[in-house]
């Protein structure tokens, strides 16, 4: 324990860089998978269409993660408050006010990012750990926010809120679960397109730079802090929404379905996915919705152990996620067409 | 103001419990520069082990040494083969793996142990210490152990070869390869020293809060915050964090209104991190140049 | 006159890169080589190579033992010292501690002391601050201390990495001129890269010139410094 001074290090950034050609799939395989997830419903059952809209509404959630540690290289795993502040917002205002539940999500959307904008300028001075633990602090306070004494008119304290489940619209035929499924698909569609185009521009850039080497960017003229609280505002922002999606899908909304299991499992989907990889984040999301099912099925008594080892034997074969997957299928391919 | 002293009296017997956590937390920091978020379940498990030894007769101090020597090698064991593999690999994905290696202890716990509450033992009695209302002899015993175990420490890491070379692996591994350490294995030998001052913890905080699989949880976090606080670079800086934090949270408990139980840790992170704001190496850090 | 070291057809990459286009070169028993070049043209990667710090191809023999497939912990401990670019000083150590640093591998606890008093009779300057932090000692200093660390090993060979990077000229002369000393009375096989030629030319018996990963010139230090190309590249005249 020597006197206190100073250690100087050149830092390697702790995020690491996606190469932005690699940072989404190509074209044919785009459309590929965009009529997949066209066509699929129309053949499944409904409970599998509402599987395939929960790994939508994660996949946006993690792909909000991927923004902001991807994109801006900043930890966060606190995204569990934002998901449930979009979804509490979504549900108060659909069984309180009885708001249509589509324009209930731009507001939860805004109220998130507010929110993640308010947490990001304090949290601005935090960087790896210390925000890690800030974020985490965050995590662990929102369901006990959520079960307050003076709230409780708004949020149903400890039992929460039923949410109801919205019909077709104009009238269509088809199913509930079926019209959820597209409504949340567009959304998705929308958001990601929108996050490929941020991740594109000069916001992007100026994220990128910022995880890359902080003070060369700083150095460089970016606006550090400026756009790191933009990043942590964007990515709460589509968290939000993706929890008020939940919300509707669900059916209900309660606090201790927002815990920190669910930021952890967020951030676990986002390593699985491949950090910064966009696409991943809805492999990643898959994940993490259906392996402790599988784990379960395996084992009831040791469903947390086969979870474990089944997340290492990921991370052992593709320690960089899904999208080491997609370059060596990418690679293979190549070689194909030779 | 006698409320005041007792509870700061309080904060800083339970703080005792995060002082030590934060030892094995910062041991393993200066090892492998990460945070091992499953130290805390690999703390129970070892608590666990002692008491089953405990049940098969084995004397209190026989067990608990063996079950040192068996934290410690199980340490070095979980390094070799699950994180080694991981060593190139991204931080993040690292961090992914301590979560599974977290999953996986307490899930084996659970089942083997299940998670009813046990007694748990203490060789100090729990007696009124120096005849003392808020500190028992087990708490001034968990004190004088923490505070031995950082002598200990700081004696390894200043005076022994070893703890010099382990010192240079973790400040800059590439160096140290150049005067001929082998850096892999100093990672390994922290990460068996870490579980085994993991293990002391828990053996310590089971009389207190009781063995059960969950029993860390908090203690974990407490244990982080302690660390970070301290500056994750002094094992001085994690006792004292350690004791501030306990009383941090018995205040934040006591004083703030409206904050039960659930809200005392988001509180007491929340003040660690103002402080963190201000002094971003923590109170004992060293303050880290970033050089471009 | 044996080699001490010999370097056949080696070639380094840099992930896709590839640094050294098949090198070869050896260093006698007791000589003092240069190796110089201009920046980028490999010479760190060759003694990179030489420790297995970046992945290579080729032969590499240290005393008629192959080094292939030994980590760079195992390189050092038969008696390879290297001094990196930069100097990698244990900043956060006090300079006495760098010293027991530089022969933790040594198993010969009683001579490590006599070895470090030695030190500071070559470096009287390391004996004045040795309680000091490393970090705070200045460049000329530090130098001084990573060569010292490199010859705690009681190493057969020392590599040094542009020694006089950031250093003034007179701090550099009597650098090398220490150099020379160690080469001579300690009998240490010396290999320095350098940027800086004319002192490193003045210092060595051998040099050898690499550009864009491959040797372009070899043979004795004189007859280097008086060749035209390399004056006019090197040399500035």
């Amino acid at each position: 324990m020597s006197a206190a001074a100073e250690d100087v290090v050149t830092e390697a950034p702790a995020v690491e860089a996606v190469p932005k050609r690699a940072m989404t799939l190509g074209t044919t395989t785009s459309l590929v998978i965009l009529a997949a997830l066209l066509v699929t419903p129309l053949f499944v059952k409904n409970f599998i269409i509402f599987q395939m809209t929960m790994v939508l509404i994660y996949g946006l959630a993690v792909l909000a993660l991927n923004i902001l540690t991807g994109g801006s290289g900043q930890f966060s795993l606190g995204q569990s408050a934002f998901y449930a502040l979009g979804a509490y917002t979504s549900a108060i205002l659909m069984e309180h006010v009885n708001m249509n539940y589509a324009l209930t999500l731009p507001i939860a959307g805004l109220v998130s990012f507010a929110a993640g904008y308010l947490f990001g300028k304090p949290a601005l001075r935090l960087s790896g750990i210390y925000l890690a633990l800030a974020t985490f602090a965050l995590a662990t306070a929102m369901p006990q926010l959520l079960k307050l004494h003076f709230l409780e008119h708004w949020t149903g304290g400890v039992q929460g809120l039923v949410v109801t489940k919205p019909d077709a619209p104009f009238g269509l035929p088809i199913g509930q679960d079926m019209w959820l499924y597209y409504f949340t698909l567009a959304i998705t569609l929308a958001i990601y397109v929108g996050s490929v185009n941020l991740l594109r521009s000069r916001s992007g850039r100026a994220f990128m730079a910022i995880r890359d080497n902080e003070i060369a960017a700083s150095a460089m003229g970016v606006d550090v802090a400026q756009y790191k609280t933009l990043a942590f505002g964007v990515s709460a922002g589509i968290t939000g929404i993706a929890g008020g999606l939940g919300a509707i899908a669900v059916q209900f909304v309660a606090p201790d379905g927002y815990t920190i299991t669910l930021a952890i499992s967020l951030f676990l989907g986002m390593v699985v996915g491949g950090v910064g990889w966009l696409p991943g984040s809805f492999i990643g999301a898959a994940f993490i919705i259906f392996v402790p099912n599988i784990a379960e099925s395996i084992s009831k008594g040791l469903s947390g152990a086969v979870f474990g080892v089944l997340l290492f034997i990921v991370i052992f074969l593709v320690p960089h996620g899904a999208r080491q997957v997609a370059i060596i299928a990418q690679q293979m391919i190549g070689k194909l067409r030779k | 103001m006698e409320l005041l002293t007792n509870q700061v009296l309080a904060g800083i017997s339970t703080g005792a419990i995060y002082a030590c956590m934060a030892l094995a937390v910062v041991m393993i920091y200066q090892a492998i520069d990460h945070l091992n978020f499953a130290q805390g379940e690999m703390a129970m498990f070892s608590t666990f082990i002692s008491w089953q030894l405990m049940q098969w007769g084995v004397p209190y101090w026989w067990a608990f040494l063996l079950t040192l020597a068996i934290s410690f090698a199980g340490g070095i064991l979980i390094e070799r083969l699950l994180f080694k593999p991981l060593a190139k690999a991204p931080v993040l994905t690292n961090v992914a793996g301590f979560i599974a290696l977290f999953a996986i202890v307490n899930s084996v716990a659970g089942l083997t142990w299940d998670f009813t509450i046990k007694q748990y033992p203490t060789p100090f009695g729990s007696s009124p210490f120096l005849g003392s209302q808020l500190i028992s002899t087990h708490q001034a015993g968990m004190i004088g152990v923490t505070l031995l175990m950082l002598a200990g420490l700081y004696f390894f890491f200043q005076f022994t070869r070893i703890g010099l070379a382990m010192r240079a692996a973790a400040a800059l591994p590439e160096s140290a390869r150049l005067v001929g350490i082998n850096t892999s294995w100093m990672i390994a030998l922290g990460w068996g020293m870490a579980s085994a001052i993991g293990a002391i913890a828990g053996i310590l905080i089971a009389p207190v809060v009781f063995l059960e699989p969950n029993m860390m949880g908090g203690v974990l976090i407490y244990g982080f915050a302690a660390a970070v606080l301290g500056g994750l670079t002094s094992p001085l800086g994690a006792v004292v964090g350690g004791f501030l934090v306990g009383v941090v949270e018995n205040l934040a408990g006591t004083y703030i209104p409206g904050v039960g139980n659930e809200l005392k840790l988001p509180i007491a992170l929340a003040l660690i991190i103002t402080v963190l704001v201000f002094k971003p190496a923590g109170l004992f850090g060293r303050a880290i140049v970033k050089r471009v | 006159m044996t080699q001490l070291l010999n370097v056949k057809d080696l070639r380094a990459y840099y992930g896709q890169v590839q640094a050294l286009h098949g090198l070869s070169f050896s260093l006698s028993e007791g000589s003092l080589t240069t190796l110089l070049g201009a920046n980028g043209a490999g010479k760190t990667t060759t003694l990179r190579a030489i420790c297995n710090m970046v992945r290579s191809t080729g032969a590499i023999e240290f005393e008629g033992k192959p080094l292939s497939g030994k980590s760079t912990e195992n390189v050092v401990r038969l008696g390879i010292a290297h001094v990196p670019q930069g100097r990698g000083t244990f900043t956060t150590m006090t300079v006495e501690e760098n010293l027991q640093l530089g022969a933790i591998s040594r198993k010969d606890k009683a001579s490590i002391v006599s070895d470090i008093e030695r030190m500071y009779a070559h470096f009287p300057v390391l004996k004045q601050r040795y309680t000091q932090q490393a970090g705070t000692l200045s460049g000329g200093e530090q130098q001084m201390l990573a060569v010292a660390r490199a010859l705690m090993l009681r190493p057969r060979l020392m590599l040094l990495d542009e020694p006089s990077f950031g250093l003034a000229p007179l701090i550099v002369r009597d650098l090398f001129k220490i150099l020379g000393k160690i080469n001579r009375e300690d009998k240490v096989t010396i290999l320095v890269v350098e940027q800086n030629a004319q002192l490193a030319l003045e210092l060595a018996d051998q040099a050898y010139v690499i550009e864009t990963g491959k040797i372009v010139m070899s043979g004795n230090a004189k007859e280097i410094a008086n060749n035209e190309d390399v004056r006019k590249s090197y040399l500035g005249y």
